[in-house]
């Protein structure tokens, strides 16, 4: 990374990078990681539209005293599935690894199907299988209806 | 087979070979169905029958199946008499109906009903609806229906007329038809054509799968006729709709042209598709088939509860 890169963004101590998120969509896995659980004196640093070798243009995301649960990583990986995770300890990267989608993704979407099990209150969380991966699309595990919309139905 | 304990939400939980036992099983029970025998397999059974929307057919004819079987049944025949009007989740009457039966056969209007019943309760589920999602038990009536006129279900040429984009049976009919290899013809209005996803899935199966506008063509050398409703609300305008369903309806002189062994099947209740005229000829098999549902459900019910405590 160059001098003048370095200085855009500024290294964390303790942290999470979000690396290689496709370009423009920083401001939705902003939305994933929402406002709870962050550290009151964290900071986050949204980087758009800067170079990449591999993307062209990508977005970067870090976040200050946080690491990301596995669930709001299955959701990056729904809508940034290019992006990599870093976790930062004392300026250090200690991990470093693309987002996976797995199997079954639980509690990070609704049910596009007003009239699904799923959105009438009761005590579940929605539940899709990943039916294709490539494009990705889900289906729900209690009507089968089909989604590949995301952005528009994270819960 | 060992459907014992199982659910059963979709006809996609069955394998071929499992629905073809099923239907073997069904065509034993049929004289326990017309009371000229007795057997009491689900003696001292319980059954809750959980049905949240109105249902006259279904829900009597399970209970039937289960009386028949010499089981007894507990029911809510609607959810306005139900705690759940007092805001009780589908969630907690389920697990309350678990602990006072034996099996769970549920109708509900919301899709993925069953499936969550199913996830909430360690007793067999049955699905007997949910919203426009699945019917497994009509799928197996309808092909009750077909083995019995034709002792065969593969090689069929069945059209399918009507709704064929909201209807849920007939999207669980054409899969299992598909899986049964029968030629599939389909016949609706262009607005409510089957869905495309679903087409897809036939073709993929490996069905030949065709479309015909013209009812008159498409039922000419058709061995089965499956009609379904085509409803009024699916219309923003009543004289369209009057215009569609009246270019649809089956009559005498449509038939003019059919096989002698053509059968009509529908499942039932009809709003007019197909003129009482046509009841008293030989191809009108949907009393027949509405009555195949009760062996058919015998059949279900004594496999999913055969032996031990019905997988609780």
């Amino acid at each position: 990374m160059s001098e003048a890169r370095e200085l855009r963004i500024t290294p964390i101590r303790n942290g999470t990078v979000i690396d290689h998120i496709g370009n423009g969509l920083a401001l939705d896995v902003l939305r994933i990681i929402g406002a709870q659980g962050l550290d009151k004196d964290s900071t986050v640093s949204v980087a758009l539209h800067v170079r990449s070798g591999k993307l062209g243009w990508k977005d970067i995301v870090k976040v200050e005293n946080m690491e990301l649960s596995p669930r709001k990583v299955n959701a990056i990986a729904l809508i940034a599935p290019t992006a990599t995770i870093s976790i930062i300890r004392d300026f250090k990267v200690q991990a470093k690894r693309p987002v996976d989608l797995p199997e079954t993704i639980v509690g990070i979407l609704h049910c596009p199907n007003p009239n699904c099990i799923s959105n009438q209150g009761e005590p579940i969380e929605s539940e899709f299988r990943v039916s294709r991966r490539k494009p990705v699309q889900l289906t729900c595990a209690f009507c089968e209806r089909t989604l590949d919309d995301f952005l528009h139905h994270l819960v | 087979m060992s459907l014992r304990g199982r659910d059963v939400i979709s006809i996609r939980d069955l394998s071929k070979e499992e629905v073809l036992e099923v239907l073997a099983a069904a065509r034993k029970m049929i004289p326990f169905a017309e009371g000229k025998k007795v057997t009491h397999p689900l003696e001292d059974r319980i059954v809750a029958m959980a049905f949240f929307e109105p249902s006259t057919r279904t829900r009597l004819s399970f209970e039937a199946a289960v009386q028949r079987l010499g089981g007894r049944c507990i029911t809510i025949a609607d959810a306005a008499a139900t705690s759940m009007r007092k805001g009780e989740s589908l969630s907690d009457t389920v697990q309350m109906l678990t602990s006072y039966s034996d099996a769970i056969v549920i109708r509900h209007p919301n899709e993925g009903s069953a499936q969550l019943a199913a996830r909430v309760s360690p007793k067999p589920i049955i699905n007997a609806g949910d919203g426009a999602g699945q019917h497994p038990t009509q799928t197996l009536a309808d092909l009750a229906a077909m083995q019995e006129a034709f002792g065969t279900l593969t090689g069929l040429k069945v059209v399918l007329l009507g709704d064929l984009r909201y209807g849920r049976t007939v999207h669980s009919l054409a899969y299992a038809l598909a899986v049964f290899g029968a030629e599939i013809v389909l016949t609706s209005p262009p607005e409510l054509r089957l869905p495309r996803e679903l087409f897809e899935e036939l073709v993929r199966m490996g069905a030949r799968v065709t479309e015909e506008g013209d009812v008159r063509k498409a039922v000419r050398d058709a061995d089965v006729l499956y009609v379904t409703r085509i409803q009024k609300e699916r219309f923003g305008d009543e004289g369209e709709y009057r215009k569609v369903a009246g270019s649809y309806r089956i009559d005498r002189h449509i038939l003019s042209e059919a096989k002698p062994r053509l059968v009509i099947l529908h499942p039932l209740p009809r709003a007019g598709e197909i003129l009482p005229e046509v009841d008293s000829m030989p191809h009108a098999s949907y009393f027949r088939q509405a009555f195949l549902a009760v062996p058919v459900r015998m059949a279900l019910l004594s496999a999913v509860l055969a032996g031990g405590r019905g997988g609780a």
